[in-house]
């Protein structure tokens, strides 16, 4: 299949009647578009980068260390997988671990132990990508596998969150401090637009700032990595979703722009909604599956005894993508094949 | 998504989908038409046609002058084969054809005598301009299908279908539009590129003269905007007639009769392999074939020469060369293009999105080869299969909107029912799937092979029954 084995070595090209100097004997297309599986990753790694950036402003050196702790374990599995499994170590080097380990950290709040984020990225990768296969065969996304594995270990570690050095300059309170949608919850004061959209209020590691969220999300959409179905289907959804709870109850239920801007919302949808692997490859497919997520996102969060649902969302929709792909699968151009 | 927007408001018609991959067409597009004339032994196969392969009419070392028949078949889809040299005949032969699989089939050798192995002023006369005094209207139909048939002329964009036979009055399904196909969406290739520009009158003719057969109300010629002279020789010599210039979008795969007559007409084809143009009332002719037609109607010249690009990296002297069929790849590389160089890896019977390779380069140009490429390690892809990441970018750029990854999925594990069910037998094959691939999965191979199977599969199983 691949012309490549063939070109390592011409002289043993299987023709029979190659005359005196033989060609490479191929199957068309002879060009390719260039893109990798690794060129992709990289891609929506530079993506993270605005988001890291401003991890790094509020939370400092817990940003790095937890980044680095889940990729460790993200890698860790990979190559341990790949071992049990006779296999070469080329996934390693693919990406696709090191993008898992970034997301999870990103969603994990800033005072988590480092042990338990690298256990959080050996889980995610080992349970949830290894063992169905490896790359492209896994059912869940393995970033939101280890984090509900972290979720069900350590539950107390998962919802606390200490505010940070740029937050008590600012004069928030140092003892306790709720995440937007904590407060929402709970009714309690909810912090200003501009801080939720900047990204100046409590939360996981990646997740605060909406705008960052978007400037990368609009980058691998524009690039054509992330595809723009799940996003907006699932944006969309939700916040149609929540400002008609908020008409109903106004007091009750903050409107769409808060829940939009708060908690996974923008990062999720651009990056975790869009992983390839868990989501329909049909377009019809991957705007059902962004809406289903937008949709029990705000179920969680609205209902649910969770302030924040996203993890839940995914992994229910991920669980849905074989029926969704086998009712949304294409018709051809011309119509259906006559038999 | 930003090269879909643009092209929806650069105004130009286009498909949905499909792919961009870079033109490379600076080689030769402004090498002009070169008459080429081997002087070794020609290999002219029998079968040049979809259809029965013709049956030899001469006799082996038969003195035989130039354009007479050598290989005829009663059959409706068939076309006779010419001479195509002046020369002396040999013992039939085997040889490989220059397509996919390497099949083979009988060929008639034939030694170009010395002098006047063709015609005297051929390329003047090929490249004639003068097409005033021709009134397409008073030929009559049947004549002008009688003429194609006796031309020896077959779609000269690859598909190789007997002309005749397409453009032949069928009062059940009316056509009521003539598409001529100028798009040459493949990379590197300007042979009706350059046809365009240095004979366009002679394609207006043959245009008025297929347009007059088939009963069609409105002709069209389709041309990708990448080629702004042939556009603007095309629509110097259509002044006074009346044809519609489209220009498209360039992109691939355009060329495709699926892709362009949505393009240019709205109009949507049913999916193959039922499915044909003339469902929807068109008809697609290439271009080089109507500048056939003119001269196989006008002026009685039957279809011996065809212009091919040489071109590639791995040739010295890229050009179009006006090639009589049945030369061999080697002396037309060699006597015409300056020889291979030492870095040549690759020589492909087409472009480069579907020409298949060729083993080596003792396989004779036929009338379906538009093109020989010779490439270079550097500008071929190199392919590492790795797992499908479910990117889903095969399925956002299939022209025909079929899933790729799912059919090769279920090709590989020999499940060729989930195969048809994912619409195998619609694909064109034109490769977008594997261009755009970033696993480097070879989709368009895995169906081609699938396709392949069933077929067989089909056959094994109506020879049981």
């Amino acid at each position: 299949m691949s012309d490549a084995t063939n070109a390592a070595k011409p002289a043993a090209l299987p023709i029979k009647d190659a005359g005196p100097r033989g060609f490479l004997v191929s199957s068309p297309p002879h060009l390719a578009a260039g893109a990798t599986t690794q060129r992709i990753m990289f891609e929506v790694l530079l993506a993270m980068l605005p988001l890291f950036g401003f991890a790094l402003y509020m939370f400092r050196l817990s940003a790095i260390v937890l980044t680095v702790a889940t990729i460790a374990g993200a890698l860790a599995a990979e190559a341990l997988g790949n071992l049990m499994r006779k296999r070469d170590q080329s996934s390693v080097y693919d990406g696709s671990a090191i993008v898992t380990g970034a997301i999870l950290a990103f969603s994990l709040p800033p005072s988590l132990n480092p042990y338990m984020a690298f256990l959080g990225g050996m889980v995610g990768i080992a349970l949830g990508k290894i063992v169905f296969g490896g790359i492209g065969n896994n059912l869940f996304n393995p970033a939101m596998v280890g984090r509900a594995f972290l979720m069900i270990c350590f539950p107390a570690a998962l919802v606390s969150f200490t505010p940070t050095a740029p937050m008590t300059a600012a004069g928030v309170d140092a003892t306790t401090m709720a995440t937007p949608l904590y407060a929402a919850a709970k009714q309690m004061d909810l912090p200003s637009m501009s801080a939720l959209w900047l990204g100046n209020t409590g939360g996981c590691l990646g997740e605060t700032s909406a705008i960052a969220a978007l400037i990368g999300g609009l980058y691998l959409v524009i690039r054509g990595v992330a595809d723009w179905r799940q996003p907006l289907a699932l944006l969309l959804t939700a916040g149609i979703f929540a400002q008609i709870a908020h008409w109903i109850a106004p007091d009750a239920h903050p409107g769409a722009t808060f829940h939009l801007t708060s908690g996974a919302m923008m990062f999720g949808a651009f990056f975790i909604a869009t992983d390839y692997v868990g989501a329909p490859v049909n377009p019809w497919g991957r705007l059902i599956f962004g809406a289903g997520v937008g949709l029990l996102v705000m179920v969680i969060r609205l209902f649910g005894a969770y302030p924040e649902g996203f993890m839940f969302a995914i992994l229910i929709m991920n669980s849905l993508t074989p029926v969704i792909e086998r009712v949304t699968t294409p018709t051809p151009f011309g119509g259906k094949v006559e038999a | 998504m930003i090269a879909a927007l643009r092209e929806r408001l650069s105004g130009l018609k286009s498909f949905q989908r499909g792919i961009h991959p870079p033109h490379r067409k600076k080689y030769s597009e402004h090498a002009p038409i070169e008459l080429f004339t081997p002087t070794g032994d020609l290999l002219i196969p029998m079968s040049q046609h979809i259809g029965p392969p013709c049956k030899p009419t001469i006799k082996p070392r038969e003195e035989i002058e130039y354009g007479q028949i050598i290989g005829d078949i009663d059959h409706p889809i068939s076309a006779p084969i010419h001479a195509t040299l002046k020369g002396k005949t040999a013992m039939t032969v085997i040889t490989t054809l220059p397509g996919p699989g390497g099949k083979r089939c009988d060929a008639i050798p034939l030694k170009p005598s010395e002098e006047g192995a063709v015609p005297e002023n051929f390329l003047a006369s090929f490249l004639d301009r003068n097409w005033d005094s021709v009134e397409p209207t008073k030929y009559e139909p049947e004549e002008i299908i009688t003429k194609i048939r006796a031309g020896g002329l077959v779609g000269m964009g690859g598909a190789t279908f007997p002309t005749y036979f397409k453009l032949k009055r069928n009062p059940d399904r009316p056509v009521d539009t003539l598409l001529l196909n100028g798009a040459e969406c493949e990379p590197y290739l300007t042979a009706d590129h350059r046809l365009m520009v240095e004979c366009p009158e002679g394609i207006i003719v043959g245009l008025e003269l297929a347009r007059h057969a088939a009963g069609a109300e409105r002709a069209i010629i389709a041309i990708e905007e990448n080629k702004p002279d042939a556009i603007e020789a095309l629509k110097k010599a259509a002044v006074g007639h009346n044809v519609e210039i489209a220009v498209c979008a360039t992109k691939y795969p355009m060329g495709g009769e699926r892709q362009l007559i949505p393009a240019v007409l709205g109009r949507t084809v049913p999916s193959a392999p039922k499915g044909l143009p003339l469902d929807v009332g068109v008809v697609v002719v290439n271009v080089s074939t109507a500048h056939g037609i003119a001269r196989a109607v006008v002026r009685d010249q039957p279809f011996t020469h065809r212009v091919v690009t040489v071109t590639g990296l791995g040739v010295k002297k890229p050009g179009n060369y006006l090639t009589p069929i049945g030369t061999k790849f080697s002396e037309l590389i060699e006597s015409a293009a300056g020889g291979v160089t030492s870095e040549a890896i690759k020589v492909l019977a087409g472009g480069p999105m579907m020409g298949p390779t060729v083993p080596n380069l003792n396989v004779p140009v036929i009338k379906g080869v538009g093109g020989i490429t010779v490439m270079i390690d550097q500008e071929t892809a190199h392919w590492h299969e790795t797992p499908c990441i479910r990117c889903g970018r095969c399925i956002d750029n299939c022209p025909l909107y079929l899933s790729p990854t799912k059919i090769a999925h279920a090709i590989k594990h020999r499940e060729y029912d989930l195969a048809n069910e994912f619409d195998m037998q619609a694909c064109c094959e034109c490769g977008c799937c594997s261009y755009i691939c970033p696993a480097q999965i070879p989709l368009a191979q895995y169906i081609r092979a699938g396709k392949n199977q069933w077929r067989i599969m089909q056959t094994k199983q109506k020879a049981t029954t």
